[in-house]
């Protein structure tokens, strides 16, 4: 439904996202994750067409955004960082234009504002003044907006800032329920919401996608590097390297070290390599002591920080 | 054409629930009409004048509403000036400010359409103004006999005078995002295409004459006195197609810098 392709945009000579490729299948909600300036809002006006790209080419349900914008925009709602409100219309009043300018025959215009405002729950806020509206509300007209003349392709940014978390429950109700209905894509810097609304997952740092998949996908590949944190009575470069002799174990880091104590973590090298027993042997087999393991997997937000800094995280290896 | 029609609608909506439209009415009806009773009290002196000096001889025929109409439009010329400027100065600076410009770029709406439609509005509010100024018009047929054909001249003029200059004012919207400073830059721009024949006044020969001709109040004049020539016609409405032109490619230039 949505095909960007070597998306590249520039402002004044710096690149803000540079060949970004990714697309979206019909009914599919793909979440936009990253860091604030990272060019995910850059991203989302290329594909509604506010911006054009540097080079590359976005399509929206085969249309080119930039050769046939009119028809590209007909199947787009869009709702931008910060909801495009006409204060000192109402909120009825606000609604009829948007659907007027996006072409709702006027027959039909009753009818789709009151299936918006009641999707968007401000089916009883029509006769009130946006500028006398709470943020919450604010963001509910700017949704409402984005769903008139019900378009295929939904380009929300950000659409659960400024809500409370009932409303931001209710959001994601809304976005989940809209599976297979609308193509949807969202961005967001809160991991959870991903992980609770989407299909699928796109890392972006710094004007690049760094990583495409599932959430599921995403911690999976991760928990490649699931790690082990050891307390052991030991000196700690012995220690370390017993540890790193154990077979599925990638790497080794000191975490702390007194005389006789150390702390390490250990990094195993596949999925499922279960090496705990293993690491216990090694300590326990050289005689040392063990006072203490313990394994996590990484969580979204771990991933997150992995993928978008330029260090791992943690201090220099000892192995 | 319908969504030219409803930006139109919505920005005239807008004009009339901000307190703009009515300061902008309640001023100009104010000064206008100070402006009015002060040029009938003025004129009517001097046809008395001319009559007392005239010493029981024929006195020298006066066209008293067509001085009286002539003065008020030039009067309203000036007056204009200060006012247009209020009209256009919101028209992209706020859309912009507010982000609403997101919206409006962003759905099935042409460029064209969009300044069509912002442009629209302008005229339309421009349009309100001039009604009222029909009013004192108006009494001058209920006691004297003016000759119409001027009139309607004058009053094309006028509309196309501030079309114009609406178009203009438009496009300096689309500079930034504070409407005060657009307000204040379109202003600027339009006193300086105003006094450009003072400027003129002081060179000479050619240069005279091309810069008087350049001025925007100069052909206003022949309207008034009921001239329709071409080159007026041309020159206002070539004014109003540069404005609209500049605003056209602004909004594109605006989608590149983001």
């Amino acid at each position: 439904m949505i095909q960007v392709e070597n998306l590249t945009k520039k402002f004044n000579g710096t690149p803000a996202v540079s060949d970004v490729s990714f697309s979206v299948e019909e009914g599919e909600v793909l979440g936009f994750l990253g860091p604030n300036g990272a060019g995910k809002t850059t991203t989302m006006r290329a594909i509604t067409g506010f911006l054009p790209a540097t080079s590359g080419r976005v399509t929206v349900g085969g249309f080119d955004v930039f050769a046939s914008p009119i028809e590209a925009r007909r199947r787009i709602g869009y709702l931008p960082e910060h909801p495009p409100l006409y204060a000192e219309m109402t909120v009825a009043g606000y609604l009829r234009f948007v659907a007027r300018i996006k072409g709702v025959p006027s027959s039909d215009l009753g009818f789709e504002l009151d299936r918006v405002m009641e999707t968007a729950r401000i089916d009883h806020m029509g006769g009130r003044i946006i500028s006398r509206l709470s943020r919450g509300y604010r963001q509910r007209v700017g949704l409402a907006q984005a769903l008139v003349g019900d378009p295929p392709v939904l380009i929300l940014d950000e659409p659960t800032v400024g809500l409370d978390p009932k409303q931001i429950h209710e959001v994601r109700e809304l976005i989940r329920s809209w599976k297979g209905r609308h193509t949807v894509v969202l961005s967001t810097h809160i991991l959870p919401e991903v992980e609770q609304t989407c299909h699928r997952v796109a890392i972006i740092a710094r004007g690049r996608i760094v990583a495409v998949g599932t959430p599921a996908h995403l911690v999976e590949r991760l928990e490649r590097a699931a790690r082990i944190v050891m307390d052991v009575a030991a000196p700690a470069g012995e220690a370390a390297a017993a540890l790193g002799g154990v077979p599925g174990v990638a790497d080794v880091r000191v975490l702390d070290a007194s005389d006789e104590r150390a702390r390490l973590e250990v990094e195993a090298a596949g999925v499922g390599a279960d090496v705990e027993p293993e690491l216990a042997r090694a300590i326990v087999e050289r005689g040392w002591g063990l006072f203490g393991m313990q394994s996590s997997t990484m969580s979204l937000e771990d991933i997150f920080l992995e993928l978008t800094t330029d260090e791992p995280p943690g201090g220099e290896a000892a192995s | 054409m319908r969504n030219v029609l409803t930006i139109v609608g919505r920005e005239l909506r807008s004009y009339f629930v901000s307190p703009v439209a009515y300061v902008v009415l309640g001023v100009f009806v104010l000064l206008s009409g100070v402006f009015f009773q002060a040029i009938l009290v003025q004129t009517l002196q001097m046809v008395q004048t001319i009559q007392a000096q005239s010493f029981g001889g024929t006195p020298q025929p006066v066209d008293v509403p067509g001085e009286i109409s002539r003065q008020y439009f030039g009067t309203l010329g000036v007056i204009l000036l200060f006012m247009l400027p209020m009209i256009t100065m919101g028209l992209f600076s706020e859309e912009r400010k507010r982000g609403t410009i997101e919206l409006l770029l962003t759905a099935p709406v042409t460029d064209l359409q969009l300044v069509a439609g912002k442009f629209g509005a302008a005229v339309a509010f421009y349009a309100v103004l001039l009604g009222v100024t029909l009013a004192p018009i108006s009494t001058l047929f209920l006691y004297a006999d003016p000759a119409v054909g001027p009139l309607v001249t004058a009053y094309l003029g006028l509309f196309l005078y501030g079309a114009s200059l609406l178009a203009l004012g438009l496009f300096v919207s689309t500079l930034t995002e504070n409407q005060i400073a657009a307000g204040v830059m379109t202003f600027g721009l339009i006193l300086w295409l105003w006094i450009v024949d003072v400027l003129g006044g002081a060179a000479g020969g050619t240069m005279r004459a091309v810069l008087t001709r350049l001025s925007i109040l100069t052909p206003l004049g022949d309207f008034m006195n009921g001239v329709l020539a071409v080159s007026n016609l041309v020159f206002y409405m070539s004014l109003a197609a540069l404005g609209l032109f500049l605003t056209y490619r602004s909004i594109d230039a605006w989608r590149w810098k983001g």
